[in-house]
């Protein structure tokens, strides 16, 4: 059976790539990622053995700059705090008013301004949100006008000034625990951090200690180190977290382009064409 | 009583004063719009976003250990790209939130309400429509408009029966905009796929109402305008309007009856 797998559709890791599996398909191609990020892959490893790599990042984009937004305004407003009230069968709460921090004029501070961080730029805009943003590299000045964001090249410029900390980066070497102990005191006491890049872009034990002293005022994360958190773990205690699990792509049509970015991929790899969205290893 | 000179609410919707009697008796009446338009427009499309992606729901998943591995099709919800959104209402709060919607990759808007706007509607490129037609075109309803004896009710089984099936119905106005039963019918039949509610009828609900025991209805105790800087605002200038009424001069903001 190995002889006959020329491609893989990777979804959510599995299964594991590593070098006993590639060793065991020696007719394997292509691997098709269900997804835009690549870190839990050995890039290097599986390019040493001929087989290409492709990604899904046109279908993710909107899904996750959604996302974003949702975490930012639910987090804003103690969506799911006042949810949760709203439907308890208790009766101890009365009249409490849920009271939130206006979005309009608050300042976002974007960490990662690739498409899915200027797509939540454009959204952030309409609320008349300022924007800052840190990227690698500075992105062009009509670019920035457009969504009239300022380019911020120290993070620690952004996250003093910022009242929302977005994280949008990819997960490499240089951006793990991007956010530590360090970042999270630069924050604004009453600022809110928001992941939707990957958990261990953040100093997670960090960060707990830093929400539960008042450091920083509240976290939104849709990713978190590991993926489901442990049962008894801190996170889920605290009151002032919102945890969505993963759902960064989770819509019907994200879903279905995913899968066709990633046909798309594996086709052009099987006819020897070029692949519309392969990744190499750096 | 009989010396009362000045009615100051804290609200922009006055569908709770008996006007007729107000006006009357020569009452005079302050109310507080445009300085709660951002932060309830700014609530709509959190309770939009949270229905349509199943936030509350999948946050306890998380807290309950409902979440074990990745399944593709787990706790989907909607997306906004290429969406059709139908705005019931495109007064302030409407065209707040429509502008807020824009770069969600909305690809139409359609609007219903007494008659058209053509110069609020352009903005957005919005098309004006019967309400039924709005039902049926709808990816995302959103309905802002004002509680009037016309929108009583307004919202009932004939209209959630003409909704897709994959759609989300969002309410930021009034409860009695909505005929609840029908509304939970719809949501429990699968006739919509999910609600967003910050108002219902009555505030808050009986613990023992259907409603609150759906997985797909996000339900939120009225908090449209309560931001600290909103609420602050709101107040002040519900202060001035009452003590300018007694005064006998012209309000910040007086409603005209």
């Amino acid at each position: 059976v190995g002889k006959k797998v020329q491609a893989i559709y990777l979804w959510w890791h599995k299964p594991v790539i590593d070098k006993e599996l590639l060793q065991s398909l020696p007719n394997l191609k292509v691997i098709a990622n269900s997804g835009v990020g690549m870190d839990h892959l050995d890039l290097k490893l599986v390019a040493s053995f001929g087989v290409k790599m492709a990604n899904a990042p046109h279908a993710v984009s909107s899904s996750t700059a959604d996302t974003g937004m949702a975490l930012l305004l639910a987090s804003a407003r103690r969506l799911v705090e006042a949810h949760n009230i709203s439907i308890s069968p208790s009766m101890e709460y009365c009249e409490a008013d849920i009271l939130g921090v206006k979005v309009a004029g608050a300042t976002l501070g974007i960490i990662g301004m690739g498409s899915i961080g200027y797509k939540i730029a454009l959204r952030a805009k309409a609320f008349e949100m300022n924007i800052l943003y840190h990227n690698r590299t500075r992105r062009k000045v009509q670019e920035e006008q457009a969504v009239g964001a300022t380019y911020c090249k120290k993070i620690d410029s952004l996250l003093q000034q910022a009242d929302f900390v977005m994280l949008v980066v990819s997960l490499t070497p240089q951006t793990h625990k991007l956010i530590g102990k360090r970042e999270l005191e630069l924050m604004k006491p009453t600022a809110t951090l928001i992941n939707i890049s990957r958990g261990a872009v953040v100093d997670q034990e960090a960060l707990v200690a830093a929400l539960q002293t008042g450091v920083i005022q509240a976290a939104a994360l849709d990713v978190t180190s590991p993926e489901p958190l442990p049962r008894d773990h801190p996170l889920l205690k605290l009151k002032n977290v919102i945890l969505t699990p993963h759902l960064g792509i989770k819509t019907d049509k994200a879903t279905y382009m995913i899968t066709e970015e990633a046909v798309e991929n594996i086709l052009a790899a099987l006819s020897g064409l070029p692949l519309p969205s392969e990744v190499l290893p750096s | 009583g009989p010396d009362l000179k000045v009615i100051s609410t804290l609200s922009v919707g006055f569908d709770h004063l008996a006007l007729d009697e107000i006006k009357k008796r020569g009452i005079r009446v302050g109310y507080t719009p445009d300085v709660l338009t951002d932060a309830t427009a700014e609530l709509s499309v959190a309770l939009l976003l949270s229905a349509c992606r199943r936030l509350p729901e999948a946050a306890e998943q998380v807290k309950s250990g409902g979440w074990t591995t990745w399944k593709p099709l787990w706790m989907c919800g909607y997306g906004l790209s290429d969406s059709t959104v139908g705005i019931i209402g495109l007064g302030r709060i409407g065209q707040a939130v429509a502008r807020r919607l824009k770069p969600f990759g909305v690809r139409k808007f359609l609007y219903t309400g007494s008659g058209p706007k053509p110069e609020s509607a352009a903005e957005f490129g919005a098309e004006f429509v019967p309400l039924m037609r709005l039902a049926e075109e709808s990816d995302f309803v959103v309905v802002t408009c004002a509680l009037t004896p016309a929108t009583q009710g307004m919202c009932n089984k004939d209209f959630f029966g003409r909704m897709k099936k994959t759609s989300v119905f969002v309410n930021t106005s009034r409860g009695s905009v909505v005929n609840q039963e029908d509304l939970y019918n719809a949501l429990a039949n699968g006739q919509i796929a999910a609600a967003g509610l910050d108002v219902t009828t009555p505030e808050p609900l009986p613990t023992d109402h259907p409603l609150l025991s759906l997985k797909n209805c996000v339900i939120l105790p009225h908090i449209g305008s309560a931001t600290y800087a909103t609420r602050s605002t709101m107040a002040v200038l519900a202060a001035n309007n009452l003590l300018a009424g007694l005064r006998g001069e012209p309000m910040p903001h007086e409603l005209k009856l």
